[in-house]
């Protein structure tokens, strides 16, 4: 199903958490919000879902408006944060719950019931825990009971709100494959949260940069990664050096990542410039190293380990280095044609 | 009337004891034999004094003071009463901690001081203000006996002091254990599907069933031991507005000490049942709501 949201604001109070925001999802996508806690991307998803109502602006499902449509009627899926299972029940009847409180006449008859909450439960790899109570569960078990719990009432479109933001690590890792898969399984219209760079480019079809209430980019993973429309989208998606510069007379701000410099002990083309080492820190297979550039300006870089030994990088030692890629931003924020 | 205070003290966790604020054993024994002291001489002895006084004239006294037609008549009338203060409050606590734990609206924060009130204010204000406001020569006081409704001086004036005086116990109960709680599990059920009612009926009411009960339980215990706006309101007719607690005090004002014992007896073992319920109930609610 399509997702159109139109124009949306919306305020709390005294705080605009958005303003004017327009967004079309097309049918299938896995689609990132991805922005700073504070950002306004929470409360995008959750005027998606119906579960706050816009001050003003329209949101259409497929064409058909629904920004009138109640939570129930809009037929979204959605997991929260902290997963909200209903901790009286088993993880059986958290997952029947959506079906359960159907009217009588739609509601299948518990044989049905039964066979469709253990064929999700197989569905999130649950199988042996439908009887567990949600506190006897990890953190990984509770979020895909909760996914199961939201795809039980065949959802039309699937919210996920930062699905992985309580769990360590590793299992964040891992769960983050497994709903790639899941989603490429099913196919359903996804839309999450996440404050992690990194889990949005791998994870979706396409990010949304969110920042202080306001859509700054939308595009590709590689896309918003590579050609950054603002310099926030720049900074947020990655580690960023900033030199301040004037190109064909007006201010400019130069952006550049730290893993795209070269450096060499004799001088090189292009934007080169000479710096001194300053500092070496091993990151096992990479390294950081800060350099003072001779305009003064203190530079990041990051380059493979082999790198190091290979040029022999100490600090004090004299070298020059060159950004293979800039994005040079002007001072109204926006970028020059390439 | 402090619970609110002595449900958050109990349910923190007991802070470990550092070495270095370790009393010395002279302090230390001091300190437990004072509180150990005060509770026996303020606490149980006078409970166990309540028993010893209603069975000294032995068991067959004791139960024809219990069963005695008057007796009989105040312990139906005090159940009565709960009967009735009970589910009124409870339904009332409920909306009112679902308002103050779920909205913002002007006029809330008077809201919670409002139901504070009843604390706030002597029981036998509380009796007086309906007499003002049903009495003879209260406010309502001449419509009502046109119409022939009885208020004050009669079961229904009982039960709207009683009703009073005791509905701060379950909002007051409720309210921070619904702060606490949140709201995203009845969000989880909307967004599933349920109705207003079911998700109240599948979701909230099992999340709030322990802190309820306890809530219950208090209410009870006070609606059954009420004196002062009850005395106010009753009029003290024998057989008929009189509760437990009035009836006692007019049993020893007759010098009739050892049926007095004996039907303040039923009121401890009430209290009794009660700190039971609420140890329990306490426990219960430290379980689920762990995370």
């Amino acid at each position: 199903m399509s997702i159109e949201v139109r124009d949306i604001w919306k305020r709390f109070g005294e705080f605009t958490a958005l303003r004017d925001v327009s967004l079309h999802v097309e049918p299938g996508e896995l689609v990132a919000l991805l922005g700073p806690s504070g950002s306004g991307k929470t409360t995008l998803l959750r005027l998606i879902a119906g579960l706050e109502r816009p001050d003003a602006g329209s949101i259409s499902f497929d064409g058909e408006d629904a920004t009138e449509r109640s939570v129930r009627e809009r037929r979204v899926g959605f997991v929260f944060q902290h997963y909200a299972l209903f901790r009286h029940m088993n993880v059986f009847e958290n997952v029947a719950f959506g079906i359960r409180v159907q009217p009588r006449g739609v509601r299948p008859p518990e044989a049905a019931i039964q066979a469709r909450v253990h064929e999700l439960l197989d569905l999130v790899q649950l199988e042996g825990l439908a009887r567990r109570m949600p506190t006897q569960l990890s953190g990984g078990q509770r979020q895909r009971v909760a996914l199961a719990r939201a795809l039980a009432v065949q959802p039309r479109v699937l919210l996920l709100d930062e699905p992985f933001g309580a769990l360590d690590a590793r299992v964040r890792r891992e769960l983050r494959r497994w709903l790639r898969r899941l989603h490429d399984d099913l196919g359903i219209t996804s839309l999450f949260v996440t404050h992690d760079q990194e889990e949005a480019l791998e994870l979706a079809d396409r990010v949304v940069v969110v920042n202080e209430g306001r859509i700054e980019q939308v595009g590709a993973p590689d896309e918003v990664y590579r050609r950054p429309s603002t310099p926030f989208v720049f900074g947020f998606l990655g580690e960023a050096n900033w030199l301040d510069s004037k190109i064909d007379g007006r201010a400019a701000r130069v952006g550049f990542r730290p893993d795209d410099l070269e450096l060499s002990l004799s001088p090189l083309e292009g934007h080169a410039f000479a710096a001194r080492v300053k500092r070496v820190q091993s990151l096992g297979p990479r390294a950081k190293i800060e350099l003072l550039a001779d305009s003064g300006a203190v530079v990041q870089a990051e380059v493979p380990a082999e790198r190091v030994r290979s040029l022999s990088l100490a600090p004090g030692l004299e070298l020059f280095a060159a950004p293979r890629e800039l994005q040079v931003f002007f001072e109204e924020g926006s970028r020059p044609r390439p | 009337m402090t619970t609110a205070t002595v449900t958050t003290l109990e349910h923190a966790p007991a802070p470990s004891v550092r070495a270095a604020l370790v009393d010395p054993p002279l302090v230390r024994g001091g300190l437990i034999a004072i509180a150990l002291g005060f509770l026996a001489s303020f606490l149980l002895l006078p409970l166990a004094a309540v028993f010893y006084e209603a069975l000294a004239g032995g068991l067959g006294l004791y139960w024809a003071s219990i069963t005695d037609p008057m007796a009989r008549s105040a312990i139906w009338l005090t159940l009565v009463v709960a009967g009735i203060s009970v589910p009124v409050n409870a339904v009332f606590g409920i909306a009112a901690a679902w308002a103050i734990a779920r909205f913002e609206f002007p006029g809330k924060s008077v809201l919670v001081t409002l139901i504070d009130l009843p604390f706030a204010v002597s029981p036998v204000i509380s009796g007086l203000i309906f007499i003002l406001l049903f009495g003879a020569q209260g406010f309502f006081g001449p419509w009502l006996a046109e119409h022939g409704i009885r208020i004050i001086f009669a079961i229904p004036g009982i039960v709207i002091a009683t009703t009073f005086i005791t509905f701060p116990f379950v909002a007051r109960e409720l309210i921070p254990l619904m702060q606490e709680q949140g709201a995203e599990e009845e969000e989880a059920a909307i967004s599933l599907g349920a109705s207003g009612w079911q998700m109240f009926r599948r979701v909230t009411l099992p999340k709030i069933r322990f802190g309820l009960l306890y809530g219950v339980v208090l209410l009870n215990a006070r609606a059954m031991g009420e004196f002062g706006a009850v005395s106010v309101v009753s009029g003290h007719i024998r057989g008929q507005t009189n509760t437990l607690p009035l009836h006692v005090e007019i049993l020893y004002n007759e010098y009739q000490g050892t049926a007095a014992f004996a039907v303040a007896s039923l009121l401890a073992l009430l209290a009794l049942a009660t700190l039971a319920a609420k140890h329990l109930l306490e426990w219960q609610i430290r379980r689920t709501n762990r995370p």
